[in-house]
């Protein structure tokens, strides 16, 4: 029998590691949720990434850079999340309970997703408007780069935002799931 | 440039299995449990001051080795010392373990890792935190002190 340390063993180690406190990002992969699988990252002062890309590859190494290369695969620590998200895809949940970190971020970028952040369930505005309530009625469109490199998509909503026509405009994890979303919250019909 | 450290996951794949096996061999498989455990804990905690992402397999084997010897220390063996071999023999790393048991730290790392895994000397360094010709020393101190021994 070739000798290699089991599941239980991994997964006992991975939850020693974070109950340890000895990670910088615990990450994990949703594989089945309504909008398809996520992969998202923890830290201790909160929620630092989701992600509609599930392949560990490419965002492992940005969230080594960002945070610190202690990066596991581990569950315990996004359980929470998960919760949240699960009960939000499934309408018993209206506002997110979350902490998050954003640490990285351009000040611009954490300006303008704070103004995100008091956009209402089932609301939507513009990229304009957000532009003039971030302080810079004339940065739409540097408004839609920050929307399109939002860390924490779903939590801070940025499929509320849209065009000034009404059309949806563009999401970064493609406009089908902007549109599933508005219609879960019940701003598109 | 030197490489980048990896993130944590990256390095605990590639390495897990050599490191169970390893600790399987000297430990047996319900000791190389807890062990296994204990490595891989103590290099997350380590692994911050890492400066670049080289050696990082002799790094995993020499955190391993040295749980194994904390672990021996605990339990004070009383082992017969087996025959010597030589230094072209390359004994097998189970045997070589068992027969370094007694060399102190350092020099028992550096000769289990140059002749059980083949490690050279600037690996064996970098894994140690010290330099190739250190390990070098460490090494062939740790082969006289073993000859010395099976006098």
């Amino acid at each position: 029998m070739i000798d290699t340390p089991t599941l239980e063993l991994d997964e006992r180690f991975r939850a020693a590691a974070a109950a340890a406190g000895l990670l910088d990002v615990a990450y994990d992969v949703f594989d089945d949720t309504a909008m398809g699988p996520l992969l998202v990252g923890v830290t201790d002062r909160g929620v630092c990434r989701i992600s509609f890309d599930p392949d560990p590859e490419r965002e492992l190494e940005r969230l080594a850079r960002v945070y610190g290369p202690r990066v596991l695969r581990s569950t315990k620590p996004v359980e929470h999340l998960r919760r949240e998200l699960d009960e939000y895809l499934e309408r018993r949940r209206r506002d997110f309970d979350l902490d998050l970190d954003l640490r990285g971020l351009p000040d611009f970028h954490r300006r303008v997703l704070a103004e995100l952040a008091q956009v209402g369930y089932g609301d939507t505005t513009t990229y304009g408007a957000l532009a003039a309530r971030a302080g810079n009625p004339r940065a739409a469109r540097a408004v839609g780069t920050v929307m399109n490199r939002n860390p924490v998509p779903i939590v801070l909503p940025c499929h509320r935002v849209v065009g000034a026509n009404g059309s949806l405009t563009g999401y970064g994890g493609g406009l089908h799931r902007k549109e599933i979303l508005l219609r879960l919250e019940g701003a598109l019909l | 440039m030197a490489v980048a450290v990896p993130p944590f996951e990256t390095f605990y794949e590639s390495h897990k299995t050599e490191v169970f096996r390893f600790l399987a061999s000297r430990l047996g498989r319900e000791g190389a449990e807890d062990a296994f455990q204990e490595t891989f804990l103590r290099a997350l905690k380590a692994y911050p001051r890492l400066e670049h992402g080289e050696h990082l397999r002799a790094w995993a084997l020499t955190i391993a080795n040295r749980i194994v010897l904390d672990l021996h220390r605990r339990r004070r063996p009383t082992a017969e010392m087996p025959d010597l071999v030589t230094e072209d023999g390359r004994p097998a790393f189970e045997d070589l373990a068992e027969l370094t048991d007694e060399l102190p730290p350092k020099e028992r790392a550096a000769v289990v890792l140059r002749y059980g895994y083949d490690l050279g000397y600037d690996e064996i360094g970098a894994a140690l935190g010290s330099t190739e010709s250190a390990a070098r020393q460490a090494a062939s101190a740790g082969v006289r002190r073993l000859r010395k021994e099976k006098k």
